[in-house]
């Protein structure tokens, strides 16, 4: 049996699709190309003189050992919050899976901070550590640290891969949990009676079965750690010290917005956006064949 | 029926309104962006509504437009798209690309002698008034909120330290050694440090020894200039700054001066930022504190020389009409109004812009009941400034700092020398430089 519209007329479906394709074209293809290009340009701040300079923007960036180290610190920088707050998420969803008093309101209190602004969380962040005044600074400098994140890299690292984490963890949290729920209890119930152990049924059963929602974030936070987390660096570090903090999206904001250099922060904005499809398209060809519907 | 009658009498009634608000003479509308916050975003309020009482053929209406980098992104573009304000307040560090855009901005000068307004360019303080002019004079906007640089110390610290508080430190050798005794006296977090990095070890370290940060009078003669502010000189202080970040007699506190917090809680007992951060100290700090001018090298010649200005200016966009720029003149004389000018200063702690302003505070005696208020005047107004001090024109500003700022962090984190870190901060500055000539208009 198939299950197939049929349209007699063959205007009508395009012209049901005519919005949704509108928006997308208007929204998110021609602000695109326009990026591309600026990309090609050389341009004063006021845009009173342009000229086409080609992939001149390109060949400096790829010439300049910061890009390169912008890179390389988006790629750690990436991979670790990716990581954290994916694996924290579940384990906290797991947990609050399961029956306990007062479920509901660990679950509530969980998602909260999804609610904060990014630079709101960059803040509160900086507060706790700052040197000098932050709360969690102060202990851990009387535990004979001396913390530093003013001067010293992988202190600014570890507060920003922090702020960005715990941003992260309460949207991860929220659709894992909803993923959990719907496993069906008769499945790891049948487990627990034949004797799998808590640990094996959640490595045999329950992962793999979370598996879509698990694909589902890796791809958005991907996204989000490219893109979305700007704001935190530019609240905590702004990209210090000595570009230790610095990720490929911080470079783009603070050459364009700040620098003016709207050429080269095109160029960026080019690339990043050619990597994050690349990577969307690498998850979805190879990472999903290993994803159970 | 009913509803008919009320929809004709409503409509009657927007027609009349209408007619009767086109007759009468609408005052013309005069936009002024600017980035001011708190106690000074009043200041800025009130200021466009006294002008406003005044006359009633213009009316200057003042909008905030978030930080300065947000009001001049704001400003470009609105330019971009067509409609820009007739007045933006710009920072310093905003001057060049601001002047490079010939076309986009109304140098203040042209302006005035366009709506045929009384202008006497010598009737401005010239170390405040010279950051935003020609080599030639001519005023190209119009200075609104300006600082200095000076060095704030802690009294009650100095007794501690059984250091004379009516001696603060004159030069840099001698800042490191009351650093040294504050610190063995329990400031061990911080003996002394700095705000706005860049700007106070950098810019003002260069002005104040009468040393060039850039070649072409810092950018004034032209945007084929290069840095320099990797002399002997320049090496030396950051080499003793590197030596005592070690055991923090000198801790570094960041870009910005979000820093500024680590004196009001009295952590770091002397500090060097801008003198506009009076208020803050006056509200925060329980403490006696005081003002002095910034350290010197005594070996080095001509020293001290005078300090440079910080702050912001109003720029004139470019593309209005005659009238609304007659209504912009009016208020520009508006602001420059000596009586207004000293309520300026006293109020919100920036300096005044014209001379007979700062003559009329001395003389009122204000300055011996707030001692220290005349420290940043001293010093700006003490010498007659060089082509090393007048102020700096350098493009791409916010890109350079950035880049001064990286290098020396990795001076004080103890990954570079300072002759290296300079030496790559005057390169890589020079090569941004290089960029920005390239996009200006000839």
């Amino acid at each position: 049996m198939e299950k197939r519209a049929i349209y007699n007329n063959r205007v009508l479906p395009y012209l049901l699709l005519t919005p949704q394709l509108l928006v997308t074209l208007i929204f998110f293809y021609w602000p695109a190309l326009q990026v591309v290009h600026q990309s090609f340009l050389l341009e004063d701040a006021f845009g009173l003189q342009s000229s086409y300079v080609w992939f001149e923007n390109f060949q400096r960036l790829f010439a300049d050992p910061d890009y390169g180290r912008a890179f390389g610190v988006t790629v750690i920088f990436s991979t670790v919050v990716a990581f954290l707050s994916l694996a924290i998420a579940l384990l906290l969803a797991v947990m609050a899976d399961r029956q306990i008093r007062g479920a509901n309101a660990y679950k509530t209190l969980l998602m909260w901070p999804y609610a904060v602004a990014p630079a709101v969380a960059g803040v509160l962040w900086l507060f706790m550590f700052q040197p000098s005044l932050g709360v969690v600074a102060q202990s851990v400098k009387r535990m004979g640290l001396d913390w530093n994140p003013l001067l010293n890299g992988t202190h600014a690292m570890t507060l920003v891969v922090l702020a960005g984490t715990w941003k992260q963890i309460s949207y991860n949290f929220l659709f894992f949990l909803a993923g959990l729920q719907a496993i069906p209890r008769s499945v790891i119930e049948a487990a627990a009676i034949d004797g799998a152990s808590a640990t094996r049924r959640f490595w045999t059963i329950i992962f793999p079965l979370l598996s879509p929602t698990t694909f589902f974030l890796l791809v958005v936070n991907i996204v989000y750690v490219f893109f979305d987390t700007f704001g935190i660096i530019d609240a905590v570090t702004g990209g210090g010290p000595a570009r230790a903090t610095t990720t490929l999206v911080y470079k783009v904001y603070d050459d364009g917005r700040l620098g003016g250099d709207l050429g080269g922060s095109a160029a960026q904005s080019a690339i990043l956006m050619f990597i994050v499809v690349a990577l969307t398209a690498v998850q979805f060809k190879y990472v999903e064949r290993r994803v159970h519907y | 029926m009913i509803s008919r009658r009320i929809l004709l009498s409503t409509v009657a009634g927007l027609l009349f309104a209408a007619g009767s608000a086109a007759q009468a003479q609408q005052p013309i509308e005069i936009q002024w962006w600017h980035a001011m916050t708190g106690a000074n975003n009043d200041v800025v309020v009130k200021l466009a509504e006294d002008f406003n009482k005044t006359q009633s053929q213009y009316k200057v209406v003042a909008t905030y437009k978030g930080s300065y980098p947000d009001t001049m992104n704001a400003g470009i573009a609105a330019f971009r798209a067509g409609n820009a304000p007739h007045i933006m307040q710009v920072f310093e560090v905003g001057t060049a690309t601001m002047m490079a855009a010939k076309g986009a901005v109304m140098p203040v000068y042209q302006m005035m002698k366009d709506a045929g307004e009384k202008f006497d360019p010598n009737a401005y303080l010239p170390t405040v008034t010279g950051y935003y002019s020609t080599t030639k004079g001519e005023m190209l906007s119009m200075p609104f909120n300006s600082s200095t640089a000076i060095m704030w110390y802690n009294k009650d610290a100095f007794k501690k330290a059984g250091l004379d508080p009516a001696k603060p430190p004159k030069t840099w050798p001698e800042v490191f050694d009351y650093a040294k005794k504050l610190k063995a006296s329990g400031y061990n977090a911080c003996g002394f440090s700095v705000a706005w990095t860049t700007w106070l070890l950098l810019e003002q370290f260069s002005a104040w020894h009468d040393l060039p940060l850039a070649s072409k009078a810092n950018g004034m003669d032209g945007f084929d200039t290069v840095l320099q502010f990797n002399s002997p000189l320049h090496v030396k202080l950051i080499n003793e700054l590197i030596q005592l970040q070690k055991d923090k007699t000198y801790d570094y506190s960041g870009r910005t001066n979000t820093g500024e917090g680590r004196y009001t809680s009295g952590e770091c007992p002397i500090f060097m930022t801008s003198s506009a951060f009076y208020g803050n100290v006056k509200a925060n700090a329980k403490f006696d504190f005081g003002m002095a001018p910034l350290p010197y090298f005594s070996d080095a010649k001509g020293a001290p020389q005078n300090s440079i200005i910080g702050g912001a200016s109003l720029w004139v966009m470019g593309g209005k009409k005659l009238e609304e720029y007659k209504g912009v003149a009016k208020f520009f004389t508006f602001l420059s109004d000596t009586d207004r000018q000293v309520w300026l200063h006293k109020e919100s702690g920036y300096l005044p812009i014209t001379k007979a302003a700062y003559e009329k505070t001395k003389a009122s005696g204000f300055y011996e009941q707030n001692p220290g208020r005349e420290v940043p005047l001293i010093q700006m107004a003490g010498k007659a400034p060089t082509e090393n001090s007048r102020g700096l024109r350098l493009g791409n500003m916010v890109q350079l700092r950035d880049i001064w700022s990286e290098e020396l962090e990795s001076a004080f984190a103890g990954k570079k020398s300072a002759k290296e870190a300079l030496d790559t901060a005057v390169e890589r500055g020079n090569a941004t430089l290089r960029q920005f000539e390239r996009t200006v208009v000839r």
